[in-house]
């Protein structure tokens, strides 16, 4: 009898802690965001939003920025998309599991840990310096692009290979050829799954600053051409932050950077789990 | 139909040609990235010496001669990282547990949501928040605020949705076999939890330790506005730090391509490389053993 | 393929070649034409005065599009040096192995001392700061103030500001070397002039140094040096002492764009009004 009352106070402490372990986990980021979107909505407004940088962001906008966040993320992904989905087509539907295909995903995995100031520094010489991009969107693009590639892989990969085999079989036995199933069939298929890496690959270019800082340059008008310099948002903030130039600014900045991550985010989990709704219907 | 078979294969094979040329990109990416580290870093170990290098506590790179040693930024970065999973894993793990199995479902989903949120704040938010927000709070138990403690507690924060999210599925990889065997024997939940449950998904929670790590390791942003940055090693918690990321950073404005101290920063970035990749080594190691339990789980 | 998925590419694709065709615009710097690219990297001091000239500029010029990249004074150098930039900013002269490079001396910017503004110490002699950053004075006390160690923020290693700081203030040993300060003793090293003054502003027995023009004037207090106060007057009647030159730098005779440009940053009225108005002195 005593030993199972023990066992029950044991284990009442035991998930006490528990639960306090989850707390601690929600304030913490209630903390953060609310903390944050406090000092920062006061200086939301259509003016912030549309406007330029005025005396090196006291006043005005994030206009550029953002147009140049904008920018940064559509010619990333026009790189890292069919690199990164090819890739996946690669090592789910064409290759024979072998030597290769494990020296690939290994690279991919590689690349994933590999920390975003080493990325930097080799846009900085090898874009930069050597390639002559110097500071310039096309230098971003193409570095944020390497930053993400192995997420675009892996995410693809996982919805290819979750699309049953019936459905490439049924193509195939009407006489398609594998490219044709992969593109008309198999793809559609996983496309949600495959959008949901695309998103989350966007919150990480938005979100990205160690890379940037030394290849997409910190000139704060909208960049006119690819080898023009462009702030985007994450170098911005950096920039009024450590600069001291404008706190309230700077809060209301990183209100729209949680914002932007927080709506591309949620949209991929909105995806991924009507992919996982479809799967199961179809199944 | 037989020429209709033979344009077949010849299209196959320029197709499969052109993917596996996409797919040797990532390959070409990391040996170039390794290249040229490597290669760009050599200066200055030849001059230094991998091991004065590693192990010199002075970093003056404007003296002359210089002095590279980068001893204190190497300590920084492992005391800083320590600190962050002294407070992060247990809270990650309490949290993990708790959603895999003892959280009400919908409790579950907004731990869930919570965490993707908190996965997806940018690094220099974090950073810029820890500078408004818990510097000054630090600053209150001596010092100047700009010191390990306050990099770390950002860096725990930083780490714990990456840590409860891969503990949390290795917990629920957890085949339900041996739960019920265990509450069958007459165990309590806790004991289930601590006995069976937790060592099943031991490989799993280590995996997310590493990962965790690897992350913090890596961290540039959030640790360049809240430590203090003094090439020193650091004396107590309360002073300030310079991990090895943050060297790398600070001193590129100074670099001039071709001179010893740009090399230095190479050498740094080959270092931390170093660091990294046997960090992946060891997640790779351990997940296949994880797949491998799954797997002989599954067949049951 | 999915239409989504082919209207997204048709659109990254358009982009981005509309994106490519701003590349176009680019002329060699050697022309006469109204149009070209700009590039001016360097110093954080410098910087955003260049950017609002750059503006002021370009409003007057609009095919011409100028890129202003604070990385600091080193870098500026080094980019000036090897091509990538085609203006290089200093806030502090060249050394001797970085010469020779054009130098054009934009204005003159004076370096302040601040403390805290509960500090009651309001002068300290050229000696007294070089002791104390040094680390041969520990003590508030021994300089006349509370009896509390001295916290020594500075900047980064490659700071233009902190470049001529040496330079004025710690100058040369007895073997003819430029004395740097030691790292290892300070409280803190900032990388940005907003952050130094923030952390002093917060430290009541912080000194640090920064560019006199934008002290931020309740946050932090400028003491006297050798007994003159800290103002643009004095800088400009040469009665305090710690100043330093605003250098732009090219590599060869400008010519076309950048001269233009150059001119109308050293010459034009417009410029001298809007650098006299940020507290810079015109020689």
């Amino acid at each position: 009898m005593q030993r199972s009352t023990r066992k029950k106070a044991v284990q009442g402490v035991a998930f006490s802690f528990l639960w306090i372990g989850a707390i601690i986990t929600i304030v913490v980021l209630l903390v953060i965001v609310g903390y944050i979107l406090y000092q920062g909505v006061p200086g939301l407004s259509w003016e912030f939003l549309t406007q330029s940088p005025k005396a090196g962001g006291k006043e005005g906008g994030i206009l550029p920025m953002l147009v140049n966040t904008i920018f940064l993320v559509i010619a990333s992904l026009a790189i890292a998309i069919p690199v990164g989905v090819l890739s996946a087509v690669f090592l789910a539907e064409y290759a024979k599991q072998g030597r290769i295909v494990r020296l690939i995903r290994s690279a991919a995995e590689n690349l994933a840990g590999i920390p975003s100031i080493i990325f930097g520094l080799f846009g900085f010489i090898f874009f930069g310096k050597i390639l002559g991009l110097g500071w310039s969107l096309l230098n971003g693009a193409l570095t944020a692009a390497i930053v993400v590639l192995p997420t675009i892989m892996r995410t693809s990969e996982e919805a290819l290979l979750a699309v049953p085999q019936s459905y490439r079989e049924g193509s195939l036995s009407l006489g398609a050829t594998r490219w044709q199933t992969v593109t008309r069939v198999v793809l559609p298929a996983a496309s949600p799954g495959i959008l949901a890496g695309l998103m989350l690959s966007m919150g990480r270019i938005v979100g990205e600053t160690a890379a940037l800082i030394f290849t997409l340059g910190s000139a704060d008008r909208i960049a006119q051409s690819l080898m023009d310099s462009a702030r985007p948002l994450s170098v911005h903030l950096y920039i009024l932050a450590h600069e001291g130039i404008s706190t309230p600014k700077a809060f209301s900045t990183a209100t729209v950077l949680i914002i932007l991550v927080l709506i591309l985010n949620l949209t991929a989990a909105f995806l991924v789990s009507r992919a996982n709704k479809n799967r199961k219907t179809k199944g | 139909m037989k020429q209709g078979t033979a344009r077949w294969r010849m299209n196959d094979k320029v197709i499969r040609s052109l993917l596996f040329v996409c797919a040797a990109i990532s390959v070409v990416a990391v040996l170039l990235i390794t290249v040229m580290i490597f290669v760009e870093a050599f200066p200055a170990l030849k001059e230094t010496g991998v091991w004065d290098f590693i192990a010199g506590t002075k970093w003056k790179p404007t003296d002359t001669p210089p002095q590279f040693g980068i001893l204190p930024m190497i300590v920084g970065s492992v005391y800083v990282t320590g600190l962050a999973l002294l407070f992060g894993l247990p809270i990650g793990m309490a949290t993990s547990i708790f959603m895999a199995e003892i959280a009400p479902p919908k409790v579950a989903v907004v731990l869930r949501r919570a965490i993707e949120i908190l996965a997806g704040i940018p690094s220099v938010v974090y950073g810029f928040f820890g500078l408004m927000m818990v510097v000054p709070i630090v600053q209150t138990l001596g010092g100047t605020g700009m010191s390990v403690l306050t990099a770390s507690i950002i860096l725990a924060v930083m780490i714990l949705p990456t840590i409860v999210s891969v503990s949390e599925a290795a917990l629920r990889a957890v085949p339900a076999e041996y739960k019920e065997g265990s509450l069958a024997l007459g165990a309590s939940h806790w004991q289930t939890i601590v006995r069976v449950q937790v060592p099943a998904a031991k490989s799993g929670i280590l995996a997310a330790t590493v990962l965790g790590i690897g992350r913090a390791v890596g961290e540039t942003m959030a640790v360049i506005l809240v430590a203090g940055n003094i090439p020193v090693i650091p004396e107590s918690i309360l002073k300030a730090v310079r991990t090895m990321t943050v060297n790398i950073v600070l001193e590129m404005g100074y670099v001039q391509p071709g001179s010893l101290h740009y090399s230095a920063l190479f050498a740094t970035g080959a270092v931390l490389f170093v660091f990294i990749m046997l960090l992946n080594f060891s997640i790779r190691a351990l997940t296949k053993t994880r797949g491998e339990k799954q797997k002989n789980a599954k067949k049951h | 393929m999915k239409p989504g998925r082919t209207f997204a590419a048709i659109i990254s694709i358009a982009l981005v070649a509309g994106l490519m065709a701003g590349c176009g615009g680019t002329t060699p710097n050697g022309s006469q034409s109204e149009t070209g690219k700009i590039t001016v990297v360097g110093s954080t001091s410098v910087g955003p005065y260049m950017d609002e000239l750059s503006k002021l500029f370009m409003g007057k010029n609009p095919g011409i599009s100028i890129n202003v990249e604070q990385v600091g004074s080193g870098q500026g150098i080094a980019a000036t040096k090897d091509g990538s930039a085609d203006i290089g900013m200093s806030s502090r002269e060249l050394k001797d192995e970085e010469k020779p490079l054009n130098e054009y001396k934009l204005c003159l910017d004076g370096i302040a001392i601040v403390v805290h503004p509960d500090n009651p110490v309001s002068n300290l002699t050229k000696e007294q700061v070089k002791k104390i950053y040094l680390g041969e004075i520990t003590n508030w006390k021994d300089v006349g103030g509370n009896d509390a160690p001295i916290n020594l923020y500075t900047r980064e290693a490659s700071s233009g500001t902190r470049g001529a700081f040496e330079e004025l203030v710690l100058g040369k040993d007895a073997a003819g070397k430029q004395i740097t300060i030691d790292e290892t003793i300070c409280a803190a090293v900032l990388n940005s002039t907003g952050n130094l003054g923030a952390s002093v502003g917060n430290d009541k027995n912080a000194i640090g140094y920064m560019s006199l023009g934008i002290v931020p004037e309740y946050i932090v207090k400028a003491i006297k040096f050798n007994g003159v106060d800290a103002t643009p007057e004095n800088v400009k009647n040469k009665t305090y002492a710690l100043q330093r030159p605003f250098l732009l730098l090219t590599k060869n005779e400008p010519t076309g764009i950048v001269k233009d440009f150059l001119d109308f940053c050293l010459s034009s009225d417009e410029a001298k009004a809007y650098l006299e108005s940020q507290k810079l002195i015109i020689e």
